[in-house]
């Protein structure tokens, strides 16, 4: 499915308004073309793919607000949609949180379209399975995985002359690699605007090699060591920070950025102060749309400098209340790192733990962010800078704030997805002391 | 369960609510949701063109699924309603065998020509699979159905209640846990009906009418001075019932030990939020667990979890092959422990049975979505494993002739795959109360209602937290803990349960968002048990200061 350009979404967008009778109207439109093949015990399981285009109509009187949405597009069906918009407006309650729509925006211009990406065909995605297939046979390991591309257009239109448009491609890839036996299980993430720069055989031998070097685990105790969380590690528990920073909940006191008598950790040193988070959507390694759902700019913004929480995210209307400005929840978050590869990390590590990949992560009390789960696919010993052997699975209870304090020191920055969110990250392995195991699993 | 759907909920306490739309679905008007759709003989013939097309074009098997799947939620928090919502996903999925392997295309062009072209990609695809496949999909025989229907057995259609009757019941619970010092409440009021029509190269023309409805809060308390907050999520359970759910009646509230008040067939949401405010402030001060080991008795409200991660998971056979290996995980049950006949999953006093026909579940339909007849088996017996869920092309795997019947897609554009059926935990025998069973435990914990839960990719170990937490000294409750969360193995956790109430105390709970497959889909679950005991558990403490 070809996505609309420019100026045909401009041109639909605007006769879809032409039919509007309420005090305010806002349309997106998305257009989605995705594709997808997963495999399992060295076999292609399923595959897919759909195109579709949405179309949302918001449709204000007053405070009421009503949405309805359709996805075809001939005139009497676009008409249909504005009217029941307001339909639905009229009938329902007033929002006393309802903010009038923007009026028109300046973005930056978008890099988050690659043609490469929007080019995939069902044989680009069969051909990397096979590469992986062919790491399996030649390493007797079992291939389990999964790739999914998407290219997406949205635009946001409204009656106040916002005009909004992006497009944008991505890839995510996943791969395990099990022994036959099943004693040894390795697994390596990957996700990419650029198709081009995915390199599933790569890959797939990385997995296999932490899958082949990982069976014979050996059992040592459970308690506080010091570990090296390779990024895709560290993203599942980074992101529990980045989920939480609305404004909102810090304010209303039901956050870990919620401090005592109302107040908040705004402005306060939160953690180490070699951390430096934030959101760029310009950045070439983690391009994200220039602008948020809502049609407020995304611009480059710093969550936490040297250790300091700089910047809360606040919805239009808290940021109204509260006199603020209105900074949207980032697209995407990157974490500055420092020079060091893990290889590198290891070497300079008396005695640690190498966490590959952690796995099934649950809050277990948003006060602290206390979060638990357990490591996966390749956990090994480290001594005197070297892997001396591969250990049985933990259990871990550990707060990522409290992990944050706990720094040594951060490697080289990569791109990396959390197998929890789908989400992509650019952050560093980090080596943490005192992070807290405490129980083993005989899992593999 | 599915960690996007998880943030969703855990956003209601943040206030920050998403909504859990089903891909490709509209926002339509609630008088919408009433339409009847479809009849039964323009479904058959739209059926016709998908599985005539399929074979003319070399599939020696298909299946389509006509489906339209309506949603509601009413979203409230405090004093206001945040959104109401009707959407609505109508399409068709086409699934085919061909040269041996399976293909599958969806489509929401709900033409004779969507659908032909639809069945030509699904046979197209499985054509271009086949080069990788090593062995052919062996299907287990199933019978042609012909032409019948299956209906949730409902009393009252909650879409035709209107959408304010909601909103008001809401607000009102809402304001009642306000009155009682709240600081804040997020509801939610969330239908589902999915009317399906499943047709087969087998003869099977099966039109089903499934409703499911959850009414959900949570209530948050948070004390100023020392910045200290404490949740107390609902008491409700997601139900494969209508609206009657809401009904409340006072048969089906049960006098709880602790002094609280759980709820069976039917729910009091107003005076759920009522004592739910009282106990999330009890929490604030409730005495932090001392760690150790513990004789813990669960409540069915907080044990269909556990069921559901430790037992209900592991024994999916998809799992226990590899299918899901990169994603949600494999199987500590292995093949050889069911073939030993020996296995010790549990103690003798634990036994699995697994169903897709229990009435108020949320697994209950006539046939599941590969038109197979609907039916209840054992997982456990007396505490060893006896068999695994599988579908169709699964069994003979298992030396067996007959699907399970517990297959199932989230919508008609996603593959339907062996999803979890209903797993539920035997009452005991022995006539037993709850309070019997605490007046025999000399140091132990009560725990009320799902809480944090994390198991590993093999389900091996796991942890578990709760919502409410009762100390139990020398036969009597001693009043609330906090901070507490339990840690065990699956094999020793069933080994150490020494007693399970009896049937009088047997209740069901669930989820609607039991995750699994890439892309994820979400299948709707209950797990039902009458409370139970286990002696000697890990329980750790969760407190920490930043």
């Amino acid at each position: 499915m070809a996505l609309l350009t420019k100026d045909e979404a401009q041109a639909l967008l605007k006769k879809v308004l032409s039919y509007s009778k309420a005090d305010e109207c806002e349309v997106n439109l998305t257009g989605t073309n995705t594709g997808n093949i997963r495999y399992a015990r060295n076999s292609v399981s399923t595959s897919g793919g759909i195109s579709t285009y949405t179309l949302v109509v918001q449709s204000a009187y007053g405070k009421k607000l009503g949405t309805a949405t359709i996805n075809e597009f001939d005139d009497a069906s676009l008409e249909k949609v504005v009217r029941r918009s307001e339909e639905l407006a009229q009938l329902a309650p007033e929002n006393p949180e309802y903010v009038s729509v923007l009026g028109p925006q300046k973005y930056a211009e978008p890099i988050t379209y690659v043609p490469a990406t929007a080019a995939i065909t069902p044989k680009m995605r069969a051909d990397a399975v096979a590469q992986s297939l062919q790491v399996a046979k030649e390493t007797k390991t079992v291939a389990a995985g999964f790739m999914e591309d998407t290219t997406t257009v949205n635009v946001m239109m409204n009656s106040k002359g916002l005009f909004a448009y992006n497009t944008s491609t991505g890839v995510n890839f996943s791969i395990t690699m099990r022994t036959e036996d099943g004693k040894g299980s390795g697994y390596a993430t990957r996700g990419y605007n650029d198709i081009t720069k995915l390199d599933a055989k790569k890959a797939s031998q990385i997995a296999a090699d932490k899958g082949v070097k990982s069976a014979t685990a050996r059992a040592i105790e459970p308690g506080k060591y010091t570990v090296i969380l390779e990024p895709a590690a560290a993203a599942v528990l980074m992101e529990n920070i980045f989920f939480g920073l609305d404004a909102r909940q810090a304010d209303e006191g039901r956050s870990f950025l919620s401090t005592t008598g109302g107040k908040t950790r705004l402005g306060e040193k939160l953690v180490d102060e070699r951390v430096n988070i934030y959101s760029d959507p310009l950045n070439p390694d983690l391009p994200t749309s220039t602008w948020a759902a809502d049609g407020r700019p995304q611009e480059k913004v710093s969550w936490i400098e040297k250790g300091v929480v700089k910047n809360l995210t606040f919805s239009r209307y808290w940021a109204e209340k509260k006199g603020v400005k209105a900074v949207p929840p980032p697209a995407g978050v990157i974490m500055e790192g420092g020079t060091k590869s893990v290889e590198e990390l290891i070497k300079g590590t008396k005695k640690g733990i190498l966490v590959t990949r952690l796995w099934y992560i649950r809050p277990v009390d948003p006060q602290t962010l206390l979060l638990t789960g357990l490591t996966r696919d390749g956990t090994f010993y480290i001594e005197n800078g070297e892997i001396k052997y591969p250990i049985k699975n933990f259990r871990f209870n550990e707060s990522p704030v409290i992990m944050l304090n706990n720094l040594e020191e951060l490697g080289k920055v990569e791109r990396t997805v959390s197998v929890e969110s789908n989400t992509n990250y650019l952050l560093p392995p980090m080596k943490i002391r005192d992070f807290t195991f405490s129980s083993l699993s005989d899992a593999v | 369960m599915k960690r996007r759907d998880f943030i969703q909920m855990a956003g209601m306490g943040a206030g920050a609510l998403m909504l859990p739309v089903t891909s490709l679905a509209n926002i339509v008007s609630p008088e919408a949701l009433l339409e009847p759709g479809l009849d039964v003989a323009q479904k058959k013939r739209l059926a016709d063109v998908a599985l005539n097309t399929a074979k003319s074009n070399g599939a020696t098997y298909a299946d389509v699924r006509i489906g339209r799947y309506l949603n509601q939620f009413v979203i409230t928090r405090e004093n206001k309603v945040q959104s109401i919502r009707n959407t609505e996903s109508f399409g068709v999925g086409v699934r085919v065998i061909a040269n041996g392997t399976w293909g599958f295309a969806a489509t929401n062009e709900v033409t004779p020509d969507g659908i032909k072209k639809a069945t030509e990609r699904a046979v197209a695809i499985a054509k271009a699979n086949s080069k990788f496949q090593k062995e052919p999909v062996k299907l287990a025989a199933e019978k042609g159905y012909g032409e019948v229907t299956w209906k949730t057995p409902i009393q009252k259609n909650g879409f035709e209640v209107p959408v304010k009757d909601k909103a008001d019941l809401l607000l009102n619970a809402n304001a009642k846990a306000m009155e009682k010092g709240a600081s804040f409440i997020n509801s939610i009021m969330f239908l589902v009906n999915e009317q399906k029509y499943f047709a087969s190269t087998e003869g099977s023309y099966i039109d089903q009418d499934i409703h499911r409805t959850w009414p959900n809060f949570q209530v948050t308390m948070i004390d100023k001075a020392s910045g200290q907050f404490k949740t107390r999520s609902a008491f409700s359970a997601p139900v494969g019932m209508g609206y009657e759910y809401l009904d409340g009646k006072a048969q089906d509230k049960i006098q709880g030990p602790g002094g609280i008040i759980l709820y069976n067939k039917s729910y009091d949401i107003v005076e759920d939020a009522t004592m739910a405010a009282e106990q999330a402030k009890q929490l604030i001060s409730a005495k932090s667990v001392e760690p150790g080991k513990y004789d813990l008795v669960l409540e069915p409200s907080h044990m269909w979890l556990t069921i559901h991660e430790s037992v209900g998971h592991p024994l999916e056979l998809d799992r226990v092959l590899g299918y899901e290996a990169n994603y949600a995980g494999t199987s500590f049950a292995t093949l050889d422990k069911q073939q030993s006949g020996k296995f010790q999953y549990g103690s003798k006093a634990v036994n699995f049975v697994a169903d897709k026909i229990q009435p108020g579940s949320l697994g209950a339909v006539g046939f599941d979505d590969e038109g197979v007849k609907t039916k209840q088996w054992d997982l456990v017996k007396d505490g060893v494993l006896v068999n695994y869920q599988a579908i169709r092309d699964q069994v003979h795997i298992l030396g067996q002739g007959e699907s399970h019947g517990c297959c199932y897609s989230q919508s008609w554009r996603d593959v339907q795959f062996q999803r979890m059926a209903n797993v539920s935990l035997q009452p005991g025998k022995a006539q037993l109360t709850p309070d019997q069973m605490i007046s025999g435990v000399e140091k132990g914990i009560y725990i009320v209602k799902d809480g944090s839960f994390s198991i590993d990719q093999q389900r091996y170990n796991f942890q578990f937290g709760g919502v409410l937490f009762f100390e139990i000294k020398n036969g009597k409750i001693a009043g609330m803990l906090k901070d507490v969360a339990y840690q065990s193995n699956t094999q020793e956790f069933w080994n150490s349960c020494v007693q399970v109430c009896d049937e009088r105390d047997y209740r069901m709970n669930g989820a609607f968002n039991d995750g699994k497959g890439q892309p994820a889909q979400s299948n709707a679950v209950s797990h039902g048990s009458a409370t139970a005991r286990f002696n000697g558990v890990n329980v750790i403490n969760t407190g920490r200061t930043l």
